[in-house]
């Protein structure tokens, strides 16, 4: 209960809502509360328009018809041709964007996972304060650094100076211009500091009394690190796994430009692959006519991208919940 | 027993061995980040800084044309250079600049900074200060954190439907709301079309969400112990607020704002959504610097608008471009970009650190 409301009349009689008197700084202090309300529903009325514009043009249309109304879900999820340019015979399969947005994904999550959480470690136990000073605010300048930097970075520098020197000319595999592994490496890249500064907040979080428990049964840093203080956090851990996969599978302008834009279901990392977001980025850079099929589609591509996030970002709340150990 | 008496046993010593092994390797994955982070730099800076070296067959087309002095004179030497930041696009690549992108840059980080602000901070004072760990409160909570995890591409869809096209509630072509302001006459285009308003809006519902956090953040920090002494001094809870919380909590708002713009400043696919332009040979409004506002105020009303392009689409415009003089040109840009973008978070750290410094609780 606010203090507002209980000041003025309390001498005479107990407060209530009925025997109140009106008055103009009470009534500014309800309609100042009212447009604080409103500043913080629009967040909700946010998710509500990404719901229906999604809703309206993949599912059910209530202007027209909606995407699924004239392609079947089954042919949607389970073709493996992604070609909806075609003249006669468009076929609706998201296999292939699929395929190569959990290649990169994952091909992202391999690097940036295990560097990341090595690097939190390295900061939570091992590194001394000077070294904190320096890594963290690298860190926080890796992190703000624009997508289509990345991308650029991959196009340019990645594969020809990296990826084609090492894996064509000495391995002799054929390397494309555009190719997935220079995509996953960036988002790899990208990831670290969002699992770096979540996990070590975690492992931060553990309390010291643990730590030196180790100590005293005689265990090395590295036990006590490995064993005792990474399984503590692991919930916030995980977590910041689950975030992380969910950010390298919605990015979008470095896969764009590094990955290309041939629908591929392969996985074989050094072709070029279409993702989910790439799709959606060319087919609005071309001149698609609004209500076309190809138009339509975009929208159903979205709906699933944002099925998959929304479900990861879910699911690491739950972990975060539901494993968390509490200390005292 | 001594300690080194200790590391002669065979077991002990293997179990010191694996975890320098292991602190080598987490200190090896940290410098990782900062490595790429120095490779990124010089090989962007590095393009940024010289043409390609022309072939051989380039060369001798030259020769043959032979370019004349005055030609020459107007290309610029390096893609990095001071005519870089005061030309428009253009076909040849030694003429071209991001005039256009910087300009529609500052116009879209005006309107984010003035729509997310109030909104961002009125809905963190709201659910810090008014709601009572209620129901609303928590639903809100949780919302906001799935939000923060939508991707931006995804806000791009919903800035293309409900600001360029508004449901397409306004027909075919759209509508001009004619707007008598007493000064001036203020056309409002419904629906918005690609103005630098459609992205505006689109790009503060992006950065909402991270604004609101930070700014709870920053007024869980305050005391609940300055609150209590001004309700004891009669104060009503928004003159609290506006009076004694507010103010105390501001440096870590603008922390939080000014690093959650420098955001929005860097993001690309949304602005693809919803169809900023790729070539572009004006800013918006016509306005390229304080003169053309001093002679023509009423193009401050017209640019909001107007059609734009920003920084990061023109630096994707030229990657995309298949002669190498545009990656360098796209280079250059980036340098431009990340010097914006160094500059504001510079600003930001700025800010906390001396604030942190002076107020101690």
């Amino acid at each position: 209960m606010s203090v507002a409301q209980t000041s003025p009349s309390i001498l005479v009689k107990q407060p209530n809502s009925l025997t109140r008197r009106f008055s103009w700084t009470r009534a500014r202090e309800q309609v100042i509360r009212l447009a604080l309300f409103l500043c913080g529903a629009l967040s909700l009325l946010t998710t509500a328009g990404i719901i229906v514009v999604l809703f309206n043009e993949a599912i059910y249309s209530f202007s027209g018809t909606a995407f699924f109304q004239t392609v079947s879900i089954t042919d949607f999820l389970f073709d493996t041709v992604w070609a909806p340019q075609h003249p006669d015979k468009p076929r609706f399969g998201i296999l292939p964007l699929l395929c190569g947005t959990f290649v990169i994904a994952g091909l992202g999550g391999v690097i940036g996972l295990p560097i990341g959480l090595a690097s939190a470690i390295y900061l939570s136990e091992y590194a001394k304060p000077k070294m904190r000073r320096i890594v963290k605010p690298t860190l926080e300048i890796l992190a703000g650094i624009p997508t289509v930097v990345y991308g650029y970075f991959a196009l340019v520098f990645v594969t020809p100076y990296v990826l084609r020197p090492i894996f064509q000319t000495c391995l002799g595999i054929n390397v494309d211009i555009f190719n997935a592994l220079s995509a996953g490496i960036v988002v790899g890249v990208m990831i670290i500091p969002t699992v770096c500064s979540l996990s070590e907040d975690a492992l931060r979080a553990v309390p010291r009394g643990l730590r030196e428990a180790g100590y005293a049964l005689g265990s090395t840093k590295y036990d006590v690190s490995l064993k005792v203080v990474v399984p503590a956090a692991l919930s916030g851990i995980l977590a910041s796994f689950l975030l992380a996969i969910a950010r390298a599978i919605g990015e979008t302008m470095a896969v764009t430009i590094a990955a290309g834009q041939q629908p591929r279901l392969t996985l074989n990392p050094f072709r070029g692959m279409e993702t989910m977001t790439a799709y959606i980025v060319n087919i609005s850079l071309g001149d698609t006519e609004a209500g076309s099929m190809e138009y339509k589609s975009l929208y159903a591509v979205a709906l699933s991208l944002f099925v998959i996030t929304l479900s990861m970002n879910v699911l690491a709340q739950w972990v975060l919940k539901r494993f968390r150990e509490v200390y005292e | 027993m001594s300690v080194s008496g200790n590391l002669r046993e065979p077991a002990l010593a293997k179990r010191h061995r694996i975890g320098q092994l292991f602190e080598w390797l987490c200190c090896g994955s940290t410098w990782f980040g900062m490595v790429v982070l120095a490779l990124l730099l010089l090989s962007i800076g590095w393009k940024a800084m010289a043409w390609p070296t022309p072939d051989a067959d380039a060369v001798d087309r030259a020769a043959a044309t032979k370019t004349d002095a005055k030609v020459a004179a107007s290309l610029s030497p390096r893609p990095l250079s001071a005519r870089f930041l005061t030309s428009y696009d253009s076909r040849i690549p030694q003429k071209a600049g991001i005039k256009a992108a910087l300009w529609g840059s500052l116009w879209l980080l005006v309107f984010v900074a003035i729509t997310t602000v109030p909104v961002g901070v009125g809905a963190a004072v709201y659910l810090e200060e008014y709601s009572n760990e209620g129901r609303w409160k928590r639903i809100i909570q949780v919302n906001l954190s799935n939000l923060a995890g939508v991707p931006s591409i995804v806000y791009g869809i919903l800035g293309l439907t409900v600001f360029v096209r508004m449901f397409g509630l306004f027909g075919h072509d759209g509508k001009v709301l004619d707007l008598n302001l007493g000064f001036a006459m203020l056309s409002l285009p419904l629906p918005f079309e690609r103005s630098v308003i459609s992205g505006a809006l689109t790009l503060s519902l992006l950065v909402l969400p991270t604004v609101i956090v930070s700014a709870q953040e920053a007024l869980r920090a305050v005391p609940s112990s300055i609150r209590n002494a001004s309700y004891a001094l009669g104060a009503t809870q928004w003159q609290t607020i506006r009076h004694q919380v507010l103010p105390a909590a501001m440096p870590g708002i603008m922390t939080g704002v000014i690093l959650s713009l420098s955001r929005a400043m860097g993001e690309t696919a949304p602005l693809i959504m919803i169809g900023a332009l790729t070539y572009l040979a004006k800013c918006p409004g016509k306005i390229d610097g304080v003169a053309a506002v001093w002679e023509h105020p009423t193009r401050l009303l017209e640019a909001p608008f107007d059609v734009f392009t920003s920084l990061p689409i023109q630096i994707f415009n030229w990657v995309s471009r298949a002669q190498p003089e545009y990656d360098h040109l796209a280079a250059a840009g980036i340098m431009v970009l990340l010097v914006v973008l160094m500059v504001m978070n510079t600003a930001a750290i700025l800010i906390r650190n001396r604030f942190q410094r002076r107020t101690q609780w």
